[in-house]
């Protein structure tokens, strides 16, 4: 042993504080007395009982495991069907659609704010026939569908709906997810048309219409995700996204539907960041905390109203361009996570995403890693095993209080529409992005082959390239579509909605038997544009 | 720096994404070393970030893209900005931007890329000993 060498010296002072990812500070050690004053039995319960801690279901991943969904889009519509089926046949349980930028804020491919992101970020949806090629194949009635997509979300639901009904499938046989969820994107993610009340409208005509036409689809998910990689704490990213949720329950309600008709059909959609024991008490805490809220102040007495049930997705801010095999690693530690905090469907993120969309065999390994963790790592074989520690029930308790504390700041404000035109979550969230930053530089919070452990070597993993012949073909592909249609009929569509805009009539049928006709997505933008407003960013720093 | 006038720094985000986050530190940061800093917010065309740019008679330009387009975006507002008289005014920039295409950039013109993992200390360094107030 002595021929060892000595041991590197500490660069810098040891920490004083023990604090998570998101500053919490962390005790030397929890204690039953940490728990003083509750009562677990409330608490902690049951899993598949009220306040559903432990889990919504009771035989939870062992009963049936989470839906393994990985995102994936890119390049045409016919790309990413391909990869689709590759998931599919990589034994994937669920789809899940990333649409590139100008499908996601309303711009069909041809138009001139399209130049240069057509297909980059995900795959380009401007018409009814690239709806059809996207799922060209796939037996839409037995896999389900989650799609990414929030400002234009009522057109692409309705071209879902529309290329079913052409396979014969009725809207009531399908399954999936919208993401659909406004209120966090002028709060985090800031992809928009419309300011927020027009845009809450419009959510809410989705939720009515999906409540009585497609009961299998899920309208909004509503997504912490989004906030958490803006830069938010763990407790802002439970607090700001079940407010949001209170807001949609808020506009349903307003709008007569009875709350445990629509809430059933509610899900969210959580981070998943490095810091493993916060990671699995914040799922726990918002779980209870939504039951909570649920049955408080909407009175909702079914079981299923009051169960927060999740999709949840590695953090892609948690990833490295630097050293980018550690990606693995990192992703493997935060689905572990995901699986021990009781998620019910999960992505895994590809080692490569830092630095373009993935590969196919990046794709393979982040599905792979989900699959170890449910068919070797022996978790899922009892229902919440960490249920009861001391430091879970601890750190679980706490960040429900403090979210609990923001939810209240919120209802002072007049909820949550008023506190986000306030720019009050986008102000909280930028102050922690910039107070992790600054923890960052001082290496307080360590990145692994970023700002420790360094090496100069240049990644040299292959990534997927988006050639420039795609937004080409698209724009092609838009124009022809265009020029072939029965353009009085368009017209007349177009009207009708235009009319729905003002007289508060739901979208949803005009919009499908709009997009039957030929109507594009960014043409029903347009109209938004034009009868809702236009959001601008208010660029608080 | 003592009675020299102050760098002024146009943050700009050009594109369709709403990644905002690295542009709001990089911002900050600026304005927190004595910069000053005027930030566009999010969804701006090149036209509106040169015509910005020009307005508020800014040392630099900052563009965060994050969308990939970043060979369509810096190029376009180069062109632009050599069109409106606005060629002194130095252009850098950060993302997620691959490396070859780094090297593009900056044969095109670019001052300087910076890529996740950069400390906003290197930045706002990078900053006071390139930008220099235009007079």
């Amino acid at each position: 042993m002595s021929a060892q060498p000595k041991p590197a010296p500490v660069a810098s002072e040891p920490p004083r504080r023990f604090s998570t990812i998101s500053d919490m500070e962390i005790q030397e050690c929890y204690t039953a007395a940490d728990l003083a004053g509750r009562d677990p039995a409330a608490d902690i319960g049951r899993p598949g009982e009220f306040p559903y801690t432990r889990g919504v279901y009771p035989t939870m991943h062992r009963g049936r495991p989470w839906t393994m969904r990985q995102f994936a889009g890119f390049g045409t519509p016919r790309d990413t069907n391909e990869r689709f089926k590759f998931l599919l046949a990589q034994g994937q349980t669920g789809l899940s659609t990333a649409f590139d930028m100008p499908t996601l804020m309303g711009y069909d491919a041809d138009h001139e704010r399209s130049l240069g992101e057509v297909g980059r970020e995900g795959t380009a949806v401007s018409t009814i026939e690239d709806m059809a090629d996207l799922f060209d194949g796939i037996a839409l009635a037995d896999v389900t569908t989650s799609m990414t997509v929030n400002c234009s979300a009522s057109i692409i639901l309705a071209m879902y709906f529309a290329i079913a009904e052409r396979r014969g499938i009725p809207m009531s046989a399908l399954g999936g997810t919208i993401q659909n969820d406004m209120l966090k994107e002028f709060i985090a993610q800031k992809e928009w048309i419309s300011p927020p009340v027009p845009s809450v409208r419009v959510i809410v005509d989705m939720i009515e219409f999906c409540t009585t036409h497609a009961p299998r689809f899920h309208p909004v998910s509503i997504s912490g995700y989004h906030i958490r990689e803006a830069g938010s704490t763990a407790v802002q990213e439970v607090a700001f996204t079940l407010a949001d949720g209170l807001g949609y329950v808020e506009a349903a309600v307003a709008r007569g539907l009875a709350v445990d008709d629509f809430a059933p059909r509610l899900s969210f959609f959580f981070n998943l960041h490095n810091d493993f024991l916060e990671e699995i008490a914040k799922l726990r805490a918002a779980r209870r905390l939504w039951a909570r809220l649920m049955r408080d102040r909407f009175g909702a007495k079914s079981p299923r109203s009051l169960m927060l049930r999740t999709h949840a997705q590695t953090a892609g801010c948690s990833l490295t361009a630097q050293q980018p095999v550690n990606n693995v690693v990192r992703v493997a530690i935060q689905a572990l996570a995901g699986v021990l905090g009781g998620v019910q469907s999960l992505h895994t993120n590809s080692m490569d995403e830092t630095l373009a969309l993935p590969s196919e065999n990046a794709a393979m390994v982040a599905l792979r890693t989900q699959q170890i963790i449910a068919e070797e790592s022996g978790v899922t074989n009892t229902v919440d095993p960490l249920g009861g520690s001391w430091a879970i029930e601890a750190l679980t308790n706490r960040i429900e209080a403090e979210a609990e504390d923001y939810i209240q700041q919120i209802d002072r404000m007049g909820g949550i529409v008023r506190a986000i035109e306030l720019g009050f979550p986008q102000k909280e969230i930028a102050e922690a992005a910039y107070h992790f930053q600054q923890q960052f530089d001082r290496r307080e919070k360590v990145m692994v082959g970023v700002n420790r452990y360094q090496t100069n070597d240049k990644p040299t993993i292959d990534i997927l390239r988006i050639h420039a012949e795609v937004e080409s073909t698209q724009v092609a592909r838009v124009r022809a579509f265009k020029a072939a249609r029965d353009q009085a009929r368009v017209a007349s569509r177009l009207a009708d909605v235009r009319q729905a805009c003002r007289d508060g009539t739901n979208l949803m049928p005009l919009l499908i038997a709009a997009v039957k006709d030929g109507v594009t997505l960014g043409e029903v933008c347009d109209v938004y544009r034009d009868e809702f407003g236009i959001y601008r960013d208010p660029a608080w720093l | 720096m003592t009675g020299s006038p102050r760098l002024r720094v146009l943050v700009a985000k050009p594109g369709l994404d709403g990644h905002d986050r690295g542009a709001k530190i990089i911002a900050r940061a600026l304005r927190d070393a004595g910069v000053e800093v005027i930030y566009t917010g999010l969804h701006q065309t090149p036209e509106m970030i040169a015509e910005a740019a020009i307005q508020e008679d800014v040392d630099a330009i900052g563009l965060s893209i994050l969308s990939g387009a970043h060979n369509t975006l810096f190029p376009a507002i180069m062109r632009l900005m050599r069109e409106k008289g606005g060629d002194e005014i130095a252009i850098f920039g950060g993302g997620i931007i691959p490396e070859e295409d780094i090297a593009t950039l900056k044969q095109a013109g670019v001052r300087e890329i910076f890529t996740p993992g950069a400390t906003t200390d290197e930045i706002v360094e990078w900053v006071r000993t390139n930008i220099h107030p235009r007079g």
